[in-house]
């Protein structure tokens, strides 16, 4: 079992009010993922449910019981660090032995559990080396197997992948993910990074300044951003703003601005009805745009002066200016663009996103 | 390295490196020399035929013979390595519980104690020695390694406390919170981690508390009078210096052996654990 539960949680560092209120229902088995921008108390949140920080208010409770109070050795949790914190004077097979020596197991179990550990992760070889005789990544596999020894009940990822080379971090992910899906066991994964969310949670919460802006399945905060914070974060490269005036002409919504007049596909216009005369900030995601052709006549089309060209060879990226807003464009790699160009495109009529200008939720 | 031409590397390199150990070394070489030359060489005027005072043809042990036949300089050497020991081993114990605590614990000013700690270490001894003298006739310790033992951690804890709290800081505070959630208690976490890490830093702590007091001169000389009680650094200067007589050769015999077992704890240490000393923490 492993289900934890956060309630009303708030973090004080003097006056400088780190986690602000957060409120989560962690299922058993479920990998969650925190994600935000530096700062916002990831790091403190996780702390929290670690013990290793004291809660300035709230309940945290791990199946049904209220933690509050216990050491982090009571929690019955395991914690991998950014920094690995492997145990330096001590071999890879003691740094994974000293949680189980600790709890008094016997030697001939904790010698299963290691041998166990290290054959998940490939590390069989390694279990006499110190930790300086190791790469970054087996360190890292070193790390991870000093938290599954103990079959915890929770275990806490503080951007794990963070001190490993693109390559790597990309190997090891597919790998945490694994190791999940095998074990089985409650995790909760702090990182900035919005792939590594996307691809490892069952659930991602999206923080900033301590506050939580949105819990949901990848696809749904992707699809459904509560928030302009949340469509800014999720999604690469990230989505594109404007400001609009919605008016009213020939009984359809138009969205207008300096450089840009669309006419609002229907289910954007529904929800939209009661800001007519107002300004709105209007999203779209650079993969929802497309060159316009003849094959989507309803589709609303505006026009853009291409700026700059990005080849990534599976597709292209295309910065541009449209009207006083800058926007990119991910299009097919068969397109054939210079700079400079001036180009039509069309938003896919689905994929409008519309945010309230001040309170920046979505409408 | 000095880059180009050889004979920049003669210049810049070779020929300071040459003056500067030359400088160095010549006070240990006159040491030297002088505890084996015979007292007829060690007198003889300077304008005599043939003086030589940077050499000589007739070395001879008898200083060392005088010093362990007429002195009692066995008796000192055991009281500075008994006395030097003890205090600190004390120094160290306390030196490293306490720079845990003030660098480890977030208790209300532990930033301030620890300034404080290391002014009283600022404290000149010359002044000092007044109001302990006091102390140490109050509680009849006068004359007694005891007297130097329990006022030597006066200046070598605050100088451990602060030597430990700064290599305790450079050990990450990850590796405890991690033993901790591995299941150690506060105490276990120190125990099994951060004191098995930081050893480099407390041999280091040792080797110069082991150091300061095995060279101790002033509450020496203040606290023991009687001469089997005294050390090292006291004994060969008090019976070896009769009013304006110097007996150079014991003198500079007793000097010498009495840098020995100092010099051998650091080459010692220093080989051992050099690369601790530059800090490998970060394993
Ligand atoms: N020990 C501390 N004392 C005072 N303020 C702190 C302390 N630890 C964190 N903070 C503050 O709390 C806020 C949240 O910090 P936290 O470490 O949780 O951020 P984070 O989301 O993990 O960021 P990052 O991605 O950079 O690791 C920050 O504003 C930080 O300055
Ligand atoms: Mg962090």
């Amino acid at each position: 079992m492993g289900q934890v539960v956060l309630k009303g949680i708030n973090k004080f560092y003097d006056s400088v009010h780190a986690v602000k209120d957060v409120n989560l229902q962690i299922r058993d088995k479920e990998f969650v993922v925190f994600v935000g921008p530096s700062g916002c108390g990831k790091t403190t949140t996780l702390r929290m449910i670690a013990g290793l920080e004291a809660i300035s208010s709230g309940d945290i409770s791990i199946d049904g019981s209220v933690v509050n109070g216990l050491a982090p050795m009571d929690r019955d949790i395991a914690m991998v660090f950014q920094n690995y914190a492997l145990y330096p004077h001590m071999s890879v097979y003691d740094n994974m032995a000293f949680g189980l020596k600790m709890r008094k197991f016997t030697r001939p179990e904790i010698d299963r559990r290691v041998r166990d550990a290290a054959d998940i992760l490939g590390i069989g070889e390694l279990l006499k080396r110190k930790p300086r005789q190791l790469s970054g990544g087996q360190r890292q596999r070193v790390a991870l197997g000093r938290a599954i020894v103990r079959h915890p009940r929770v275990f806490l990822f503080d951007e794990p992948l963070s001190n490993l080379d693109a390559k790597l971090r990309v190997q090891m992910r597919v790998e945490l993910k694994k190791l999940h899906l095998r074990l089985g066991t409650t995790a909760i994964y702090v990182t900035h990074d919005q792939v590594e969310a996307m691809t490892l949670g069952d659930r991602v919460v999206v923080m900033k300044d301590g506050v939580v802006q949105q819990v949901g399945e990848p696809l749904e905060l992707y699809n459904r951003p509560a928030n302009k914070f949340v469509a800014g974060f999720i999604g690469s490269p990230t989505m594109n703003f404007a400001t609009v005036t919605v008016t009213e002409a020939n009984g359809s919504l138009i969205a207008e601005n300096a450089g840009l007049r669309i006419r609002l596909p229907d289910g954007t216009a529904r929800r939209l009805r009661g800001h007519i005369g107002h300004k709105v900030t209007l999203g779209v995601r650079p993969e929802d745009l497309t060159v316009a052709g003849a094959a989507d006549p309803d589709h609303p089309c505006f026009d853009a002066v291409i700026e700059v060209v990005e080849q990534l060879g599976s597709e292209i990226l295309l910065d541009m200016k449209v009207g006083q807003d800058v926007m990119v464009a991910s299009v097919e790699p068969t397109v054939r663009v210079n700079v400079r160009d001036k180009l039509r495109l069309a938003m896919r009529p689905s994929s409008l996103h519309v945010f309230d200008v001040k309170t920046e939720e979505a409408i | 390295m000095i880059e180009g031409a050889i004979w920049r590397k003669w210049a810049f390199f070779y020929l300071p490196m040459a003056l500067f150990l030359l400088f160095l070394l010549f006070p240990f070489y006159w040491m030297v020399i002088t505890s084996v030359r015979p007292d007829g060489e060690l007198y003889r005027p300077w304008n005599s035929v043939n003086y030589n005072p940077f050499w000589t043809w007739n070395p001879t042990w008898d200083h060392v013979r005088y010093l362990f036949e007429e002195t009692l300089f066995a008796a000192w050497l055991w009281n500075t390595m008994f006395i030097a020991l003890v205090s600190t081993a004390i120094s160290l114990v306390c030196g490293v519980f306490a720079g845990y605590a003030l660098s480890r614990l977030n208790f209300p000013f532990a930033g301030s104690l620890g300034t404080g700690i290391f002014i009283t270490y600022l404290v000149p001894q010359t002044l000092l020695f007044i109001p302990l003298a006091e102390i140490i006739r109050n509680y009849r310790l006068g004359d007694t390694p005891w007297s130097l033992i329990l006022t030597y951690p006066t200046f070598l804890i605050p100088f451990c406390t602060w030597l430990m709290m700064g290599y305790f800081k450079a050990v990450p505070k990850e590796l405890e919170e991690c033993a901790r959630i591995d299941g150690a208690s506060r105490w276990q976490a120190m125990l099994y981690i951060v004191i098995p890490v930081a050893i480099p830093g407390i041999l280091s702590a040792g080797i110069f508390a082991f150091t300061l007091s095995w060279n101790e001169f002033i509450y020496a000389l203040v606290f023991l009078s009687s001469p089997e009680q005294k050390t090292v650094p006291v004994g060969v200067t008090s019976e070896l210096i009769r009013g304006d007589v110097f007996f150079w050769g014991p003198l500079m015999a007793g000097a010498l052996l009495g840098s020995i077992p100092v010099a051998i704890a650091y080459s010692f240490f220093v080989e051992h654990y050099v690369a601790g000393l530059t800090g490998s923490v970060k394993g």
